[in-house]
């Protein structure tokens, strides 16, 4: 089977001033169809970078990025990005509604009356179609976050990227918005890439997780998340296979620090 | 409405205390160059009639609103050309920074040898002064679109025109609103100064015309007048300004809340342009002061 999104060999390297950084040294991984994969690395990684090569948002160095089999050489049009600063990246001047159907006016095959009802259910299932009306300054952190969401959603990717997008909210905030992504994932059939730092999150959340190492960055290891498909945040969280996964990977993310490897958690 | 009362009455209190003082002040005057101010008032209705309405101040306001316009627009379209191609902007740089540095009155003379004395040079004068403040704050507002704004239109495929208008325009609109306001202020004192020069009617060749003739109190009139004018524009540009920027005040005063500051104590000067979490709205340069490049000094009529 073909993978939905496959990178293979990636590498960037930023020249600038006499200096010469390997962000991202050669990564390969693949995500399937419907899969959600979470990327989780020490801070500093390149995650954004890769992330930003995967959207086609940056010209790698080395190596490619194939969306449906074909090579990804700017903004695909069926992926879409749901960035760590909201607050710049939602459309101070426009309101939610507006915000949400910019993007499906450039495909030129939705009719006025799909858009409404995109943009309509896609607030909807973020659970905001009553800040349709609302500019995104006038709503909480978390709920301009979902704004960014549902902006995504109503946009049917065929991949989602989300470029540590909770890292700005609270703890709170953070636990209802990674229920959220679980709900959308299972309800919609999608597919997520999902870059964080926070480990709890990506074994929370990922079906399959993986590790990079520090930069300049390799995966260190690909772990799949045999966590029941039904997750909530009381009984998963304590749950003594996610202590061992959760522990696993704060190994390998400590091993990669220093370079070094860590065996297969046992199970 | 008790708020609105009170807002009324910061407005008009200074102005009504300088009238005041003016009339009380110049009520036993005789000299000739500062009539008292009951004289001027008294002068005012018979001056500015239905015909010198008609045919000095329309036309002076025809003149400042085409010359207006066509700086708006000179300058933000060639502003969001140099704002967003870098090469542009180096290549531009020097050749702006000459040109904005000519006193724009010191061109009536030559833009009189191309254009003529008619309409078309006063509207070029007037053009020519205004552009400068509009061009460098779109240049600026443009350059500093947000990256992460940027990217986010990149990856949905906002480009070309679409991004033109939804996204640099209205990102760089504050600024942009900027630049116009202080173009307003220039255009109303080009428009006077190009009316001095080879004119046969406006408000500033009327002006001229009643001090040559010793018609003081008229001459003051006009001076009234042209003030009022200001204000009316100054007021009108606000409106526009509101409902265009609306979105922006209310993102500032919801970065300054998250901020932290206590309600009730939103000082316009506790309002920083810059260095914002990047989380609470997009930071952004403080709109470029033009050093107004306007000698207003008397200078010798020719004629």
């Amino acid at each position: 089977m073909q993978s939905l999104l496959a990178v293979s060999g990636l590498q960037k390297v930023y020249e600038g001033s006499g200096r010469r950084v390997e962000a991202v040294r050669d990564l390969t991984f693949s995500v399937e169809p419907g899969e959600l994969v979470c990327l989780v690395g020490p801070s500093g990684c390149g995650k954004t970078t890769l992330l930003k090569c995967v959207a086609g948002l940056l010209a790698p160095t080395g190596g490619e990025v194939l969306l449906e089999g074909r090579r990804v050489s700017g903004p695909p049009p069926g992926m879409a990005v749901v960035f760590q600063e909201y607050g710049r990246s939602l459309f101070p001047w426009m309101r939610v509604r507006d915000n949400v159907e910019l993007p499906l006016k450039q495909k030129s095959s939705l009719s006025r009356a799909r858009r409404r009802e995109l943009v309509a259910e896609a607030l909807e299932s973020v659970g905001l179609a009553d800040a349709a009306g609302a500019y995104p300054w006038q709503l909480s952190g978390g709920m301009q976050q979902r704004v960014a969401i549902a902006r995504a959603l109503a946009y049917e990717p065929g991949v989602l990227l989300m470029d540590e997008p909770f890292a700005a909210v609270d703890a709170q905030t953070r636990a209802d918005l990674e229920d959220l992504v679980r709900r959308l994932w299972r309800e919609r059939g999608m597919t997520i890439l999902f870059v964080t730092h926070d480990i709890d999150e990506a074994v929370y959340l990922g079906e399959r997780v993986l590790v990079l190492s520090a930069s300049p960055t390799v995966v260190q290891e690909q772990l799949k998340i045999d966590l029941p498909a039904e997750r909530d945040q009381l009984h998963t969280r304590v749950a003594p296979r996610f202590a061992e996964l959760r522990t696993h990977v704060y190994e390998q993310i400590q091993a990669a620090k220093r370079g070094s490897q860590v065996s297969d958690p046992a199970g | 409405m008790k708020h609105l009362g009170l807002r009324l009455f910061f407005a008009l209190a200074l102005p009504a205390v300088l009238v005041v003082g003016w009339w009380l002040a110049s009520a036993d005057s005789t000299d000739v160059y500062w009539p008292p101010l009951r004289t001027i008032l008294t002068a005012f209705p018979d001056v500015w009639t239905g015909e010198r309405l008609r045919d000095d101040v329309l036309p002076s306001v025809l003149r400042l609103s085409a010359g207006y316009a066509s700086a708006a627009v000179a300058g933000i379209a060639f502003g969001t050309v140099i704002g967003s191609y870098r090469r542009v902007r180096a290549a531009c740089e020097p050749v702006l920074e000459f040109l904005r540095a000519v006193p724009p009155p010191v061109l009536v003379p030559v833009i009189m040898l191309f254009a003529g004395i008619g309409d078309t040079m006063k509207i070029a004068v007037i053009a020519s002064g205004c552009v400068w403040p509009i061009l460098l704050n779109t240049v600026e507002g443009v350059r500093a679109v947000d990256s992460v704004m940027s990217e986010t239109a990149r990856s949905y495929g906002i480009t070309g025109v679409a991004r033109l208008r939804h996204v640099v325009l209205r990102s760089a609109s504050p600024q942009i609103f900027a630049g116009l306001r202080q173009a307003l202020s220039i255009g109303i004192i080009l428009m006077v100064i190009s009316e001095m020069f080879a004119a046969s009617n406006g408000l500033g060749f009327t002006i001229v015309q009643f001090q040559r003739s010793f018609a003081i109190p008229d001459m003051w009139t006009g001076i009234l007048l042209l003030g009022l004018l200001g204000v009316l524009l100054s007021l009108l540009f606000q409106l526009v300004e509101r409902r265009a920027l609306g979105w922006y005040r209310g993102l500032r005063a919801a970065s300054l809340s998250r901020l932290g500051s206590p309600p009730g104590r939103r000082s316009r000067f506790r309002v920083t342009d810059r260095a914002q979490p990047s989380s609470v709205g997009p930071p952004r340069a403080r709109p470029l002061e033009t050093d107004a490049p306007l000698r207003l000094t008397r200078r010798r009529r020719s004629q």
